[in-house]
């Protein structure tokens, strides 16, 4: 489709021009904005603390230095742990979830499906109205008897009413005939969704997947509220929010490391721990963000 | 939701048949057992909790359980009405919330048309990808990078004050920047994200019509203002509406990470439901004043959203939730 738009636009006037550039102006400057806070993040990272100290978080360090890496894997139990504990939940729970997600989709789009409506808006009401904070913690904690499991970041997690109605969208996309031909062919439901479905909606799963994967992968909210310090291992993202906000972990490290308190490297500390947790995303998302696009248009309007 | 009228009539042939209750389960039977789980996932996660709602007519202590404790009938609501708490909580919350979507909303759009009048494939593509990237880190880390700019000791900006020969700020402790602070933060880490929507948008105009602006006469600054924004309306009109409905719903996330647990000298400004309604659970242990929040919220929200819908279907029924 850009094709078509560049050919119909040969003849550059001057109003065309002016436009161009400032779109070139405005985009390229909004997407320096974008990136250039995770450049200080990891610039910091390799500073020295006696720089820092000095003159302040910089793009390009002072003094540079592998002190806060070496701190933050000296450690290694922690950091490791968590990264093992947020991968096997991101990995279980994304798999469980996908499956879920494209079940229950696809069977709510069949049109001979008698209940899709009623269930359709069952799921879709959870979105209108809520019990809350309070009532959802009591729940977990009190009656399902989840704290310090780690099912409680887990299973909250698996599906979400935006989800299915995504799933809903990509599926809506193949003929009903097919499902029809292979009933009339003798196939269950169950079937014709595993061995039909599911193989016509591969980059759908991709893009679902994708975000509850990630959706795992960011997941501290939960884990802050169900996962205590008593456990020796949490989340990725639970072990950033205590590494920047709580003087306990400092301490812990400095003991583990056989550091002085007073010369651990308590900011550069916090950036290298927060280049570890996200930096596999970083990395990895140029490669998926097409996905992830798919998902935003096909999802966003019919939302 | 809206269906095709393909499938309306598949659903006539299937139901208008004769056939007893029993046989019709039985045909569905595979197709609800796979939907078994899902409906048991909202009914244990999202249904479980709501009688819970009850706790915001009770004075809740924690040794006599929900049941054993004290019924106060409307009393948490008037305690929250009289402090003026529920007052600066539905400001703060619905405040910024306009904020974010009109805001947003304008930015995304610009963002959208003025990528779309970019040539270069190269830029197109690399700019796209750094102003997606915002939207794929943690809360977390959003409040990690607000710290490295707006620390009083050893954030950037006060570098750049400094070097500009200007006083620091101490932007941890004046409430008054806040609103700002979030706006800008907010607007950065999903305008990224809310402008694919409308450029998938602008990929659907017709190139025709384009063409025949412009053997028209229509020059560039003509052809945005009379053909791409019009053509974009019907999008910016849904999203508002859609967004209208979640318009008492705050961003735990955002708030809580770049502000701090207990940061009260920025509550005046910065507090909104979700935020009171945590604080309620975790550092005040008052459930039962967390729990009338959390039902204001949800009732006046349900309220809302049953309003928008309404307009909705006035504007497009196709795009009516239900």
């Amino acid at each position: 489709m850009d094709e078509t738009f560049v050919s119909v636009r040969k003849k550059t006037d001057a109003s065309g021009l002016v436009v161009q550039w400032i779109g070139y102006l405005f985009i390229g400057l909004f997407a320096l904005c974008c990136l250039l806070p995770f450049l200080l993040v990891l610039g910091t990272s390799f500073t020295s603390e006696s720089a820092i100290k000095l003159s302040g978080f910089n793009f390009w360090p002072k003094e540079f230095s592998l002190f806060a890496y070496k701190i933050v894997f000296e450690n290694p139990g922690l950091i490791i742990g968590s990264y093992i504990v947020t991968i096997v939940i991101t990995m279980v729970g994304t798999a469980i979830g996908l499956l879920l997600v494209a079940m229950t989709g696809y069977a709510l789009q069949r049109p001979d499906f008698m209940y899709r409506n009623k269930i359709s808006f069952f799921i879709y009401f959870t979105t209108l109205f809520s019990g809350g904070l309070v009532p959802f913690y009591l729940l977990i904690t009190q009656y399902l008897h989840l704290k310090d499991n780690y099912l409680a970041v887990l299973l909250p997690g698996l599906l979400t009413p935006f989800l299915i109605i995504m799933m809903k969208s990509f599926v809506r996309s193949i003929p009903h005939a097919i499902t029809e031909s292979a009933k009339i062919d003798g196939a269950g439901d169950f079937t014709i969704f595993l061995r039909l479905i599911l193989p016509m909606t591969t980059p759908a799963l991709a893009t679902i997947g994708l975000f509850i994967a990630l959706g795992y992968w960011n997941e501290w909210y939960n884990s802050m509220l169900f996962l205590s310090p008593d456990m020796k291992y949490r989340t990725l993202q639970l072990f950033l929010y205590n590494v920047i906000t709580s003087a306990d972990y400092v301490r812990n490290s400095a003991a583990a490391s056989n550091v002085q308190l007073r010369d651990m490297p308590l900011e550069s500390m916090k950036m290298a721990t927060a280049v570890v947790a996200t930096g596999p995303v970083i990395l990895f998302y140029p490669f998926v963000q097409r996905y992830f696009i798919k998902g935003i248009t096909v999802g966003a309007v019919k939302g | 939701m809206s269906t095709a009228s393909p499938a309306q009539l598949t659903e006539k042939r299937y139901t208008g048949a004769k056939r007893g209750r029993w046989k019709r389960f039985k045909n569905n039977k595979t197709l609800l057992l796979m939907c078994f789980p899902a409906i048991a996932f909202f009914l244990i996660f999202s249904y479980l909790p709501m009688p819970g709602l009850y706790l915001a007519f009770i004075k809740y202590n924690y040794s006599d359980g929900i049941f054993g404790s004290a019924f106060a009938g409307l009393e948490n609501f008037r305690f929250l009405v009289m402090t003026g708490d529920l007052w600066r909580l539905t400001f703060n919350t619905i405040a910024y919330n306009i904020a974010f979507i009109l805001l947003g909303n304008m930015l995304q759009i610009t963002v959208a048309v003025l990528l779309n009048e970019i040539r270069s494939k190269w830029f197109k593509k690399v700019s796209q990808t750094m102003m997606f990237l915002p939207y794929f880190v943690s809360a977390v880390l959003i409040g990690l990078i607000a710290y490295n700019i707006l620390s009083y000791d050893y954030g950037i900006l006060n570098s750049v004050l400094n070097s500009l020969g200007l006083e620091p700020v101490k932007a941890y402790s004046s409430p008054g920047a806040w609103p700002f602070i979030i706006v800008i933060t907010y607007l950065w880490q999903s305008t990224g994200y809310g402008s694919i929507v409308y450029f998938a948008a602008i990929m659907g105009l017709d190139s025709e019509i384009v063409e025949a602006s412009e053997i028209d006469g229509a020059n560039a600054f003509q052809r945005i203002r009379y053909i791409v924004l019009p053509w974009l309306k019907p999008t910016f009109i849904i999203l508002l509406l859609f967004s209208l409905g979640g318009i008492l719903k705050g961003n735990f996330g955002l708030f809580f990470n770049l502000v701090g647990a207990n940061n009260t000298a920025l509550y005046a400004s910065t507090d909104i439901i979700e935020t009171y309604v945590f604080r309620s659970l975790m550092t005040n242990f008052n459930f039962s004043m967390g729990s009338a929040v959390s039902l204001y919220q949800s009732l006046f929200g349900f309220i809302v959203v049953l309003s928008a819908n309404w307009l909705v279907k006035k504007v497009s029924p196709d795009n009516s939730l239900f």
